[in-house]
């Protein structure tokens, strides 16, 4: 390999220009050109022991694939990423890199870490474009063994890949009219497009996975009815965190408040946004988007692609403490999204009609650290203000949606409603695994991931013992 | 895709239109009380509507629709052989039948077509059911024989007495309350004003009034909670803690006001029906 390339810096991302792209809902950033992938590439240094591996919840071989990129063998660099991740399109998107590879990116100590995100996505792009729908997929020989997977985002797409690759017969079970769980729901178009949600979708079709949606598990079938009648050895429950959190302050069943999974649904599965889509959304002036998580800044960003003149993102903590991914909160600020920081909303307030018109809030210090080593937020008295808004987005997480635990006898969960698991994926139910956000509580798409696969290898562990 | 197996007004104005679709997963499970959302296709929105019969065998489930809002009036104009993109559930929690004697059943207008499968549920269940159906007039009716059938006592009324008795269902609710009927529930479904007024009627008497809500929705599983109503000071999700509460501590007036939200674009969205030929889109 030639000498390293020492740059300090990543080669920018080819990006919409903030001031247009505010005002559509194509994707954001534009990918990376063969040329720009092939320099990145030569920025890794191709360490002995990559830390950055260690740092992949799904432990994709960073420097084997970034060295194939280099080469300009994309399409082996392809093959090396899928070996362990099964949406790499997806993840070369969304995930938090900066925590995760790239914060263990040597590089990173000094300057720059490698842009290994990006690199991820060429590729996966790459692969889409050049090998076409066409790709012949060697199909697993089959095993004889079924596996039902209930909920179809990140957890249950990479468990049935997974399985599917070992030969198991996948059925995977969504509620919804579309598959892809929190990646159609949640995520934007301008973040990621839906196009390549139903591509990875489409590859694990090909793989022979059964994608049945409309199907409601814990009403229409229950857990015990799939292993007991329908003839599954094992399930997984990738369920999700669907259950939305409100401030439970005075004022939130005004009109004009809503949850960020309504708001973002409306706007991402249901296309409200189109012209050519019946689901209606209103097209609010002054937006306040309460919380400051990956989900505040998608629905801060849509209100703006509305029409919105005024976005505010209002946080009761500091720009430190922000838990959304760095580059959502520089995209959101370039986007003119502003951030009400160290600001708690106490109460909506309404016209006569019940329509929102502001929001009653109390400045905000921070105090001693909590248990986490955050440091608590706590309110300065006299302080209170009256934001102008005509609606108010809550973005304050999510738990697990309670369907599942309620109809599965000797499935247990937490008291936050977590379904208990071990690091495989095990439950208290025998034979039932589980993983993602239905476990974690909201987290992220790769850690819903790296649990899929885990309970995949617990899964198959267990069918074969069985036998 | 999950087809339309029959079609037929239930009416001689044919306000209220009867489908039977084919919904095997649905039919499968569903009790009384409990909802389906359905989506016509690619364009359209999911929209709630309750079960209003359904035969396991034959994997069918029935809806009973009036055609008043955007996908209604679109699904009036698909015929039997056309199908729908989606129907999925049973959604929500089935009505609590068992222990009761004596109920009264209360439906309005178009309400009498999810009031009738509880009628019926509580009728098959042995417990005695008085229903009082209350419509504007007669040429509107529906389910009469139905209900008949499936009911103890059945009295019709109408606002305007071209058919039954001339008086409101709450009106005849309280009368037959004061004539010594005694109810363990009174259960009623109609518009949201009618309910409010109907419950009102009950109160005073401190019997247990179940009313089933049908609010904006989106997915029905518990995670937009657009469909959120106060009950007794508590917030709930209609979809999954419903979409049966007590009709005594529904916050009405918030409930009314929520349910209209959307009002100004369903309008807007009304001009462009046009764009309809035969049930089918052209997008």
């Amino acid at each position: 390999m030639a000498k390293a390339n020492m740059s300090p810096t990543k080669n920018p991302m080819p990006e919409q220009e903030p001031l247009v792209r505010n005002k559509n809902f194509e994707e954001v950033a534009l990918g990376y050109t063969p040329e720009m992938a092939m320099d990145e590439a030569t920025r890794c240094l191709q360490c002995k022991k990559p830390l950055c591996v260690s740092g992949c919840p799904v432990n994709v071989r960073i420097p084997e694939f970034i060295a194939k990129v280099a080469a300009g063998e994309f399409e082996e660099a392809y093959q090396i990423v899928t070996s362990t991740n099964s949406l790499p399109a997806v993840c070369g998107r969304v995930c938090p890199q900066e925590n995760q590879c790239e914060g263990k990116c040597i590089r990173g100590v000094k300057a720059e870490s490698v842009g290994i995100g990006r690199l991820e996505r060429f590729v996966a792009d790459w692969h889409a474009a050049h090998a076409g729908e066409d790709a012949v997929v060697e199909k697993p020989q089959p095993n004889g063994h079924k596996v039902a997977v209930v909920g179809s985002g990140p957890a249950g797409l990479t468990c049935a890949g997974d399985l599917a690759r070992m030969g198991y017969d996948v059925t995977v079970y969504e509620l919804f009219h579309k598959a892809g769980g929190v990646l159609v729901y949640g995520i934007p178009e301008f973040r990621l497009p839906k196009a390549i949600v139903a591509r990875e979708v489409a590859g694990l079709e090909k793989l022979g996975v059964k994608v049945v949606t409309d199907a409601v598990i814990g009403q229409a079938i229950s857990v015990d009815e799939l292993l007991k009648e329908e003839g599954f050895d094992a399930v997984f429950l990738g369920s999700g965190a669907g259950l939305p959190r409100f401030l439970g302050i005075p004022g939130e069943s005004l009109l004009g408040v809503y949850s960020a999974n309504e708001f973002l649904t409306r706007i991402n599965l249901m296309k409200a946004y189109r012209d050519d889509y019946d689901t209606p959304i209103k097209h609010h002036k002054r937006v306040a988007v309460v919380g400051a998580g990956n989900v505040a800044m998608d629905a801060a960003r849509c209100a703006k692609r509305l029409g919105a003149e005024k976005v505010y993102i209002v946080y009761r903590r500091g720009m430190e403490e922000v838990p959304a991914r760095k580059e959502e909160v520089h995209h959101a600020m370039e986007e003119e999204v502003e951030f009400q920081l160290l600001t708690n909303p106490v109460e909506v307030l309404g016209d006569e009609g019940g329509h929102v018109i502001g929001i009653k809030c109390i400045k905000m210090e921070l105090g001693e650290p909590d248990e986490k080593g955050r440091r608590r937020p706590k309110a300065i008295p006299g302080s209170e203000f009256v934001l102008p808004v005509d609606a108010m987005i809550d973005a304050l997480g999510t738990s697990p949606n309670p369907l599942l635990r309620m109809t599965t006898e000797g499935l247990e969960a937490n008291a936050h409603g977590c379904l208990i698991a071990d690091e495989n994926g095990k439950t208290t139910r025998e034979g039932v695994y589980a993983g993602g956000d239905a476990v974690t509580g909201a987290a992220t798409v790769i850690l819903a991931m790296g649990a899929g696969k885990k309970a995949a290898a617990a899964i198959d562990e267990y069918i074969k013992a069985k036998a | 895709m999950f087809p339309i197996v029959s079609k037929r007004p239930l009416n001689a104005a044919g306000t209220v239109i009867e489908y039977v679709l084919k919904a095997p997963l649905v039919a499968k499970k569903c009790l009384p009380g409990q909802f389906v959302i359905l989506r016509l296709d690619e364009y359209g929105e999911r929209v709630p509507l309750t079960i209003a019969d359904y035969d396991r065998e034959a994997g069918t489930v029935t809806i009973m629709v009036q055609p008043v809002g955007q996908t209604t009036r679109m699904l009036e104009k698909m015929e039997v052989g056309d199908a729908l993109a989606d129907v999925v559930g049973p959604m929500g929690k089935a009505t609590k039948i068992g222990g009761q004697k004596r109920v009264c059943v209360v439906g309005g207008g178009v309400g009498c077509a999810i009031s009738y499968p509880v009628a019926k549920g509580f009728f098959e269940a042995g417990i005695e059911v008085d229903m009082v159906a209350g419509f504007r007039s007669k040429d509107i009716v529906i389910l009469e024989d139905e209900m008949r059938a499936h009911t103890t006592n059945l009295y019709i009324c109408t606002d305007d007495g071209s058919y039954g008795e001339k008086c409101f269902g709450n009106a005849k609710l309280e009368q037959l309350i004061k004539s010594g009927r005694e109810y363990d529930e009174v259960f009623i479904v109609g518009p949201l004003k009618m309910m409010k007024f109907t419950a009102l009627t009950t109160k005073p008497y401190g019997i247990k009034t179940i009313c089933s809500l049908c609010p904006i929705m989106i997915d029905a599983s518990g995670m937009c909670g657009g469909c959120r109503v106060t009950v007794g000071g508590e917030t709930k999700f209609a979809c999954v803690d419903g979409p049966e509460f007590d009709g005594h501590t529904v916050d009405w007036d918030e409930l009314i006001a929520r349910n209209s939200f959307y009002a100004g674009e369903e309008a807007k969205q009304m001009e462009h029906i046009c764009r309809i030929t035969g049930g089918v889109r052209h997008g």
